[in-house]
């Protein structure tokens, strides 16, 4: 069995231990337990039925910790009268175990763990290695944030959007270590977007996938940035961006707006330009003039200039940035790009080497010094 | 989460308030300073947020390239007036306010007369890795 089918079962398997009476700590630890014992006897001697065989050795599990627990502490067994194993999984059981996990008393670090942990079931160690802290930090990470959420109850489900940040920020971290979290943050939103028929959560499942498509082209050798307009189309992915195309116009067609929606409409116009010089920059920025309408966002406005260059030319682009607050990230790589667009290298180039200093990545850093080097050997060139 | 370098100088920083040099210090102090280091890591790592902690040997050398089938050349140590870093801590934390109080935490270790060092510790924030949704 794939490690990811297994791993798919575990949401499922907890939800249903939470719903006979098991506390969602206890729980999680015994299916995690219960997987252990999976990845052991499976590979000789497979089961018929996966889920029922998880669900019956993870209960198995929680009443020895649980009566362990119990007899350390002399008192008596509260989960006796709890209903017997069986047959019976609800797929709303798996749906609040994505609500408990980005609760809203939780920070967002937290409820990126947990997730990751008991609805992704992946192991301590490889969230630690993927987040770049050592074991032991990210184990006490997922404890803190498990006891945070031990007295809510789970029984009805909370808001979609905390859920959806909370995966957009697995998405968003990338490909460190030996997870792919963006390949996981697709896998989960695919989900949860099949299981709450939410649109917004198939706007963002739509945004993950035609970003990922383009992941080949976007890195050249040693991990160098290509930005959107100088990546090779021919490696972008097809089959991810018409699946995210299928999934966003079924989300619009319900005609119920929201911030991932526009996102993943800007993200399919880019996708949809076969070369650089196709791309309907008027339509896209009608749709960030949207997504300003939505979400107010001063990053939405920074780029809503970029687009605005392209379709009504660099000065109309500059004009826009005008209006914006010069201390926002990207600000200056910005206006050094619409500068260089409007024919003025020199402070283009002074403006790059400044976006540099205040870069928020290595790679975005190292590509606008590489810019400003650019300019600035034309510049001596004369 | 963002990852935050603590960077201890034993020369370049601005003087400490409480500026006794360690080895005028008694031993119970020196062993109270220790303790309250050692808690700090602890803690940290219980509450999720401790990375890294190393401290360096004020020994260093320079070494460069000198050419092929050439060995190292080698330079140092240097006059008193460079900046030598004594040591490290890297946390990853919510907030850069978060990261600001745990360095003054870090700042209050007890030194000469069980007193806080309030020593100057410089926080420096990690260049993350590229998000995929900027391009």
């Amino acid at each position: 069995m794939e490690d990811s089918l297994l791993r798919g079962l575990i949401p499922d398997v907890i939800g249903v231990l939470v719903r006979r009476g098991a506390g969602f700590a206890a729980a999680e630890d015994a299916v995690q337990d219960a997987l252990v014992e999976a990845v052991r006897g499976w590979p000789g001697n497979p089961p018929r039925d996966p889920k029922g065989w998880m669900v019956t050795v993870a209960w198995r599990k929680f009443l020895d910790a649980a009566r362990a627990d119990a007899s350390r502490r002399h008192r008596e067994l509260r989960v006796e009268g709890e209903p017997p194993p069986g047959p019976g999984i609800e797929a709303d059981d798996t749906l609040r175990l994505y609500f408990l996990c980005a609760h809203p008393s939780l920070t967002p670090a937290s409820a990126v763990a947990l997730t990751l942990r008991a609805v992704g079931g992946l192991t301590t160690r490889q969230i630690a290695r993927a987040y770049l802290v050592p074991e032991a930090t990210m184990a006490q990470r997922i404890s803190r944030a498990k006891r945070t959420v031990s007295g809510v109850r789970l029984d009805r489900p909370g808001d979609v959007a905390t859920v959806l940040r909370v995966l957009y920020l697995v998405f968003n971290e990338g490909y460190s270590g030996d997870v792919d979290l963006a390949a996981e943050a697709i896998r989960l939103t695919r989900r949860l977007a099949a299981g709450t028929g939410h649109e917004e959560a198939a706007g963002l499942l739509a945004l993950m996938l035609l970003h990922h498509a383009r992941r080949p082209a976007r890195t050249g050798p040693g991990g160098r940035l290509i930005p959107l307009a100088e990546q090779d189309r021919g490696l972008w992915n097809t089959r991810l961006i018409a699946e995210g195309v299928d999934v966003l116009q079924a989300a619009l067609a319900r005609d119920r707006l929201g911030e991932f929606q526009v996102q993943a409409a800007i993200a399919a116009l880019h996708a949809d330009a076969r070369t650089v010089e196709e791309t309907d920059w008027v339509q896209i920025v009608e749709w960030y003039d949207e997504l300003v309408r939505l979400t107010g966002s001063p990053v939405a406005r920074l780029n809503r200039a970029v687009a605005v260059g392209e379709a009504d030319g660099p000065r109309a682009g500059l004009a826009a940035l005008a209006a914006l607050d010069p201390a926002l990230p990207r600000y200056p790589a910005v206006a050094a790009y619409l500068h260089e667009r409007d024919g003025d290298p020199a402070t283009a180039a002074r403006l790059y080497t400044e976006a540099a200093r205040s870069a928020s990545s290595l790679q975005e850093r190292d590509h606008l010094t590489r810019q400003a080097a650019r300019l600035n050997a034309r510049l001596r060139q004369g | 989460m963002a990852k935050y370098l603590l960077l201890k100088h034993y020369r370049g920083a601005p003087a400490a308030v409480n500026d006794v040099p360690m080895d005028q210090w008694t031993p119970e102090e020196l062993s109270a300073h220790l303790t309250y280091m050692n808690d700090f890591a602890a803690r940290l790592e219980s509450t999720g947020e401790f990375v890294d902690a190393q401290a360096l040997s004020p020994e260093g050398t320079f070494v460069r390239y000198d050419g092929e089938g050439r060995p190292p050349v080698t330079d140092g140590p240097f006059p008193e007036t460079k900046d030598l870093i004594a040591g490290w801590m890297v946390i990853d934390v919510e907030t850069y306010e978060r990261a600001l109080a745990l360095a003054a935490e870090l700042s209050a270790a007890p030194g000469a007369g069980g007193k806080p060092i309030h020593e100057w510790l410089e926080v420096r924030p990690f260049l993350p890795p590229y998000s995929p949704t900027t391009d």
